[in-house]
């Protein structure tokens, strides 16, 4: 039976409403903080978020309460566009203001290396890691998020979310024949981590530095950064919704992430 | 966190205890005494006709009616006599009697009513200094010559802020600077230390032998952030006394030409809005002390602009602006604001400035010593000195000199 496209919405929500689809907060608390990464010291470095009172019922507005917020494009749970690394600066529609709506709504799949990078820090995902994955999962479909659970959200808070050490940052991440194959062979939609960047925390010393930035952006493809409940998501099956904020010629965006999963599948 | 001996214990039912501060209205004359006496100088005026120093401050010569100009003077002298006061209508002298005063014959010439130190008998050769009140206004103080400054005299403590025993947050520790204060306030005795853990923070900054001593407490800080703020003050578990703000954004670049808009907006956040955020939120706190100080070190390029530093010097100067204004807000509540003016300091901010720079270590035992010695104002190491003395005597041209 073939649900007409009416009789498909209508299911979907009835089935958020009965319980039947769950949605899952991918979204980290936006909050002062919330950790932003951190640069080597000759770059320009991330604003991290702030907010400032301008009244809450007070002597500056007696019945209502509001804040001035400011942040970076890529501070707490974001969106990288394709402008925002140089390989990515000719793609067309590249900034947040021009992603097509039909790319806020992508089907996902997750791929756990929990347990590799609580081992190893430093784990890198390879090709031959994700062949010997789809060997025992099945294939990574065309036109998905690609999802990295690492827990690594369940750092934050603390300082081993960042992971400083004398020698730079530590966490887990892609290497560039892996984006390869997710973006040539896979057509993935973009990588989505838990880590403060898709790339693992020492990325900049790779003979290819900073793949995931580097051949997703050069390919039109998008990031998401500081995901958190990636534990709750089926392996297959789940819908990823992420819109980022219509910035004019913005590079990412922070946003609210969120997921659609059949209940039964968790 | 283990309970610390040196905490203030108090009955948990007593009021607050209300602190006062001495009579405040002066001179015209004598407020341009304290402002040298703030900076450590013993000043008398001396007539530009007939050569006679005098005091109490006044606007002519009382010999000959003649010019008076201020100038620093030979500070030794004899007491003449002592009076202890037991009764007065005067708040704040009430909670401090008895009070001992007396009159000293200076060797510059003027008898002088002043405050005495307790050791002090008729007779006695004495070396008198003008301290701060805690309303900030001057006043003459004699001393031993011989024992320096006792700090255990509690009249003598009226005009100084003690260090031992307190509880000091310092807003930037992790810095050349902040790491430096910490260790110098632990080596002076302080009871207690809140070191400022500006994020990000390095796993290994914790093993730091400095901020591992005993009695430092690390805590998250970056004043550019009120929730930060707040929740490293309600760590506090007690009265604060001295807060010191160590945080500056020292980078180089200029106005028109290799601006980086970003790094100044950061310089003020963190030098003007990040003071005022400490301001507001430790005011109240220090306040209720019987001697809260609160220290900003401040850059000598805050006088006058800086052309390769002009983004951190505008936010130098606003900060000194901020200052100014929380000296004299903060003043009737009895709490002391210490600028401590430095030129470049030898850390990893000034690496391309050539010597002559101040250690940090220099800038930190001048903090303490400016707190206890009773100093609103030092100048640490010869830049900032420079600066002073060439601003003071001609600010117009030392700004087109320092920015030539």
């Amino acid at each position: 039976m073939t649900l007409t496209p009416n009789q498909t919405l209508s299911t979907m929500i009835a089935g958020i409403a009965d319980g039947a689809i769950r949605a899952i907060d991918l979204t980290n608390i936006l909050s002062s903080d919330f950790p932003v990464i951190v640069l080597p010291s000759e770059f320009g470095q991330c604003e991290p978020f702030r907010m400032e009172t301008v009244s809450r019922y007070d002597a500056n507005g007696p019945a209502w309460y509001w804040n001035n917020i400011s942040m970076n494009e890529h501070t707490g749970t974001h969106f990288d566009a394709p402008a925002h690394w140089v390989t990515g600066r000719d793609i067309p529609n590249g900034t947040v203001d021009a992603v097509p709506p039909e790319d806020f709504i992508h089907p996902a799949v997750v791929i756990d290396i929990a347990p590799q990078a609580a081992a190893d820090e430093d784990f890198i995902v390879t090709r031959a890691f994700l062949e010997e994955w789809e060997t025992r999962n099945g294939p990574i479909p065309p036109r998905h998020w690609v999802l990295l659970r690492s827990d690594w959200s369940k750092r934050v808070g603390t300082l081993s979310y960042l992971n400083l050490k004398d020698d730079g940052a530590h966490s887990p991440g892609p290497d560039a024949d892996a984006m390869r194959f997710l973006v040539h062979d896979r057509n993935c939609i973009g990588l989505g981590v838990e880590t403060v960047g898709t790339d693992a925390g020492q990325s900049s010393l790779f003979d290819e530095p900073l793949p995931a930035h580097s051949i997703l952006h050069g390919n039109g493809r998008y990031g998401l950064q500081c995901l958190t409940n990636l534990d709750q998501l089926p392996v297959f099956g789940s819908i990823i919704i992420a819109m980022p904020l219509k910035i004019k010629g913005g590079s990412g965006s922070p946003l609210r992430v969120m997921a659609l999963a059949p209940t039964d599948a968790a | 966190m283990s309970e610390r001996a040196s905490r203030e214990k108090r009955d948990p039912l007593a009021r607050k205890k209300a602190r006062h501060t001495p009579p405040s209205a002066r001179s015209r004359a004598m407020h341009a005494m304290s402002a040298r006496a703030a900076m450590g100088r013993f000043v008398l005026q001396v007539c530009t006709s007939c050569g006679t120093a005098t005091y109490p401050p006044r606007d002519a010569c009382p010999a000959c009616w003649g010019e008076l100009a201020w100038q620093d003077i030979e500070n030794g002298g004899q007491l003449l006599s002592h009076t202890i006061i037991h009764a007065t209508t005067d708040l704040y002298f009430r909670d401090h009697l008895p009070w001992r005063t007396g009159t000293v014959a200076l060797d510059a010439g003027p008898i002088a009513l002043v405050h005495l130190h307790r050791d002090l008998a008729p007779d006695d050769r004495v070396e008198v200094r003008i301290l701060l009140d805690r309303s900030g206004n001057a006043a003459l103080f004699a001393f031993p010559p011989d024992r320096g400054f006792d700090m255990t005299d509690p009249q003598l403590r009226e005009f100084i802020v003690p260090v031992q025993g307190k509880t000091v947050l310092v807003s930037d520790a992790r810095s050349a600077i902040g790491l430096a204060m910490v260790k110098a306030l632990h080596d002076a005795g302080a009871g207690l230390i809140m070191a400022g853990m500006l994020p990000p923070t390095r796993i290994a900054d914790a093993d730091h032998p400095i901020l591992r001593l005993p009695d430092v407490q690390m805590v998250p800080l970056d004043i550019t952030d009120q929730v930060s703020l707040s929740e490293a003050l309600s760590k506090i578990g007690g009265p604060l006394d001295i807060v010191i703000n160590t945080a500056r954004h020292v980078r180089s670049g200029g106005v028109s030409g290799g601006a980086n808009i970003v790094e100044q907006r950061r310089a003020f956040e963190v030098a003007a809005i990040g003071l005022t955020r400490l301001a507001q939120s430790c005011g109240p706190m220090l306040a209720g002390r019987s001697h809260g100080a609160f220290v900003d070190i401040i850059s000598s390029d805050a006088l006058t602009g800086s052309a390769d530093h002009a983004g951190f010097a505008a936010a130098e100067a606003a900060r000194l602006s901020l200052l100014q204004a929380f000296r004299h807000e903060i003043r009737e509540a009895g709490v002391r604001v210490l600028s401590i003016f430095t030129g470049p300091v030898e850390d990893e901010h000034h690496q391309s400035i050539p010597p002559p720079k101040v250690a940090p270590a220099r800038l930190a035992s001048a903090t303490i010593e400016a707190l206890q010695k009773g100093r609103e104002q030092t100048c640490v190491g010869d830049v900032a000195d420079d600066a002073m003395t060439r601003w003071l005597a001609d600010p117009a041209l030392y700004a087109r000199e320092k920015n030539l």
